[in-house]
């Protein structure tokens, strides 16, 4: 790609492996994580794929049923820990951060280059588990499943997380000093972008709530390869409490992964609506909030553990609370389009097509926070099917609209627009078609993590298994139609979309400093209803503007 | 069965309908919800697209009341469903009080059921209609999960400690009985039959079954034969606590505290003796932790729990 038109670019500044690796620019830091995670989600996708073949028919006729354990235990791991949780973070995160708030980099770019081979470092472990044999014992590593009769490579998987951990506190750390320290003048809080805000979100989360992940898998380790009695019965442990220790991380770990999803539609709708995002303070708060309260909620994975009734009560009630600010934002979202100027545009239809989803997979959590309902749908397809919706009707669709919309500034090129809108759609499509019917199969009681099931789930398995395949290609065609960009895609100009924000006021790609003259901003984010005013958002003269 | 395509589980016990009354209001709520919006978004994404002739004009409305009326209308709407939730789900706590005691024990991968008369079944649990039955869950080895689907219940069997869960069966039938936490390999293999019965059929069942002795009985037999009653019987001469109408009283420890000794405190004193030690005595118990597993310590328990006078069935654990 290095030729006349990269040249000052970020793109130009060598084109080497080392050049590459050896970067501290957040921009291109950003295209090792996007690689690698690309990478992460097409194993984690084939798995998934593999799953549904198997699930067509009731009986266990394509592979074994550990092998079958063994699939979804991975697909898990790999899922949520190296996709889901630095999926936008470590890309679009890293990528646009400095450029949104007119920052020459993330403010420690050492620190973030380190946190990408430490990702690195971590994921080889996860990668080893899964060539030397693999591990059973599904994402949540349950005791004493986990410590005494798992026979997999549960510990070598535990410690990949475990490290993989420490990169997410890595860039944790980083964008919160970043949003702190390196806002250009003019750019207050509350002239923030809200994509900015869930990423300092979710990086609270990331900072306080990854350290609890570390200390129960080294438990788990600890107590697999020397027999200590943290969670083991027969030692006087208490399973129980791994439960408590796991999700007190894995649940603001869920908002990890739906904060900066959030953020990226908050970004869309209002550019192609042009209008300004309504009620733009609530959403902000909204943000705050769900990261506080969802420290608060863990034990509504626990309802039918044993753990007492009334603590069952008390995390049902706060659980109730803590949709309240989500449903602020759908409500939001929704009346942004109004009398706006709409026009379809594929990070468009994504951001749409994350607002229905990302609406009825909340609902469906309204379902599972209600106590009794609980009982039924708890460890059935129905959750299956509640948590995809999130974290992949949400937060995948999400981060689909925000490679689209931004393309043009990570790579200067357009990718194809029919292209693009056939993918979204088929998509759309494949995802509802696979997991509609999981909700179907949960409410009738066919539990998760079966590898056979009885014949009369076999209707909505096929159609689920059906839709399976229509995903996988609606996932596949951006591969190919962005790939093809690369080389062949037209010219970006540094705008394509008319959009406000500092990041285009930069050329495209930026050049590696990000900007030739640094920024002053004098207006809140998204005025889009402020005519003709679009271009006066990014002043040349910096020193005089600031005084 | 619309083609045997299931579409709506069936309710076969008491609490099935109240479950279901909320599960589809709920599902009412989230349709009409979630439509609304879907119809206002693809209304306004026809109406306000680019180049229609819609009117734009017009200072948007003050959006403050809109904001605090609808946080307030989904507050109230959430704790409505929370409340309704809640009441059900603390009534798994209450079993009635004349409950029929069935042993539950999870093992890798099959579920052993024992009726209060002593008859075993694996994979199978017999139960007689309108009848009020708790099952006292424990595991011998990971957690597992007993699930009725048609029942809507669920109850984790956790090692190392008794968990309960009741229902009251309304129709006669065969029903799936799964295990709905993953537990290993044949997880998916681990489930069988719930087959509830009228009254006289579940009893001629029960004699067809033979005439074993019963939990208490076995546990009577366990409680001589590990040499319990060389310490706690009344002739001992070593100086234990007489274990006498121990179930559901509140025993005084050496540390000053006071326990209720239920399941879980029984348990304990058998497996880890040195762990709460009752107020006056030496600890000199040996532990039996490792010389009997989780269907004689059941049995032992039933033992102890009928040496009290009245039923307390499936005290709060």
């Amino acid at each position: 790609m290095t030729n006349a038109a990269m040249q000052g670019t970020y793109l130009g500044q060598g084109s080497g492996l080392r050049a590459w690796l050896l970067s501290t620019d957040h921009k291109r830091v950003a295209w090792l994580y996007l690689i690698s995670l690309t990478a992460f989600f097409f194993l984690g996708g084939a798995m998934a794929v593999l799953m549904r073949i198997e699930l067509a028919t009731p009986a266990g006729d394509l592979v074994s049923d550990d092998v079958y354990n063994r699939l979804f235990s991975l697909h898990g791991i790999i899922m949520v820990w190296f996709f889901l949780v630095p999926s936008i973070p470590a890309t679009m995160g890293n990528f646009l951060l400095p450029l949104m708030i007119g920052a020459r980099d993330l403010a420690f770019p050492r620190l973030n280059l380190a946190s990408w081979y430490v990702f690195i470092f971590g994921s080889l472990f996860a990668l080893f588990a899964v060539v030397a044999g693999g591990v059973d014992t599904g994402w949540t590593f349950y005791t004493p499943l986990s410590t005494l009769y798992a026979n997999g490579f549960v510990s070598t998987a535990a410690f990949g997380v475990f490290v993989v951990g420490f990169s997410t506190i890595m860039t944790g750390i980083n964008f919160i000093v970043t949003v702190h320290t390196l806002r250009a003048p003019g750019l207050t809080w509350f002239r923030l972008p809200i994509f900015v805000w869930t990423l300092y979100a979710t990086s609270l989360v990331m900072v306080l709530a990854t350290p609890v992940l570390a200390a129960s898998l080294i438990l788990i380790v600890l107590e697999r390869v020397f027999g200590i009695g943290i969670f083991n019965p027969d030692l006087g442990g208490d399973p129980l409490l791994f439960q408590h220790l796991f999700w007190f991380y894995s649940h603001p770990a869920v908002y990890i992964m739906i904060l900066p999803g959030m953020g990226v539609v908050s970004e869309v709708l209002p550019c192609f609506s042009r209008r300004p995002l309504f009620g733009y303070k609530a959403v902000a708060m909204s943000s705050m909030a769900i990261a506080v309260f969802g420290f608060l909620v863990w034990g509504h994975h626990m309802f039918v553990s044993g753990q007492s009734a009334y603590a069952g009560v008390v995390f049902s009630f706060l659980s109730f609370c803590v949709a309240i600010p989500s449903a602020i934002k759908v409500f939001n979202w929704s009346l942004t389009l109004r009398k706006g100027e709409i026009s379809f545009e594929t990070p468009m239809l994504y951001a749409l097509f994350f607002l229905g989803l990302f609406t009825f997979g909340g609902l469906a959590g309204l379902f599972l926070a209600a106590l009794a309902v609980d009982v039924h749908v708890h460890d059935t397809y129905f959750v299956i099917a509640h948590f995809h919706y999130i974290m992949v009707g949400g937060m995948v669709t999400a981060y689909m609209a925000g490679l689209h919309f931004w393309w043009s500034k990570l790579t200067g090129r357009m990718y194809s627009e029919t292209a693009g809108r056939i993918a979204a759609t088929v998509t759309f499509v494949g995802f509802n078609l696979t997991f509609f019917p999981q909700y179907m199969l949960g409410f009738n009681g066919m539990p998760r993590r079966y590898h056979t099931y009885p014949p009369e789930f076999q209707f909505w398995n096929v159609l689920s298994s059906a839709g399976a395949v229509v995903l996988a290609i609606g996932y596949l065609m951006p591969l190919f139609y962005l790939g093809w960009s690369l080389f062949r895609g037209a010219r970006a100009p540094d705008n394509p979309w008319n959009a406000t924000g500092l990041e285009w006021q930069t050329s495209s790609p930026p050049p590696p400093h990000n900007f030739e003259t640094m920024p002053v901003v004098t207006r809140p984010a998204y005025a889009y209803d402020m005519k003709g005013l679009e271009h006066e958002r990014f002043s040349p003269h910096r020193e005089e503007a600031a005084r | 069965m619309s083609f045997g395509v299931p579409f709506f589980p069936h309710e076969a016990s008491s609490e099935a309908g109240y479950v279901d009354a909320l599960f589809y209001t709920l599902l009412v709520f989230s349709a009409v919800l979630g439509l609304t919006l879907t119809g206002l978004v693809v209304g306004y994404a026809v109406k306000y697209r680019v180049g229609s002739k819609a009117d734009r004009t017009g200072q948007r409305s003050r959006t403050m009341w809109l904001e605090m009326s609808w946080t307030v209308a989904s507050l109230i709407i959430a704790f409505i469903f929370f409340g309704w939730g809640a009441v059900l789900f603390v009534r798994r706590d209450h079993p009635p009080a004349d409950a029929l005691e069935i042993t539950g024990l999870g093992k890798q991968w099959m579920w052993e059921f024992k009726q209060p008369g002593g008859q075993r079944e694996i994979n199978e649990l017999h139960v007689p209609v309108d009848k009020p039955v708790v099952v006292s869950l424990a595991s011998q080895d990971v957690i597992h999960s007993f699930y009725v689907p048609a029942f809507r219940i669920k109850q984790d069997a956790v090692p190392g400690r008794t968990t309960h869960v009741w229902f009251i069966a309304t129709e006669p039938g065969r029903y799936h009985l799964f295990c709905a936490q993953y537990c290993g390999t044949q997880h998916s293999e681990m489930g069988g039959w719930v087959t509830v019965m009228a009254p006289e059929q579940y009893a001629a069942w029960l004699n067809s079954q033979g005439e074993g002795e019963t939990l208490a009985a076995g546990g009577e037999k366990l409680f001589r034969a590990l040499g319990c009653s060389g310490c706690h019987g009344a002739s001992s001469k070593v100086r234990a606590p007489s274990l006498d109408g121990i179930f559901g009283r509140p025993v005084a420890l050496d540390n000053q505290q006071t326990v209720i000794a239920d399941e879980r405190y029984l348990r304990d004193s058998i497996l880890n003796p040195k762990k709460e030690i009752a107020a006056g005595y030496e600890p000199v118990m040996p532990s039996f932790d490792g010389l009997i597993d989780e269907g004689e310590l059941q049995m032992l328990l039933a033992y102890l729990k009928s040496l009290s006078p009245q039923p307390t069935a499936g005290a709060k654990p």
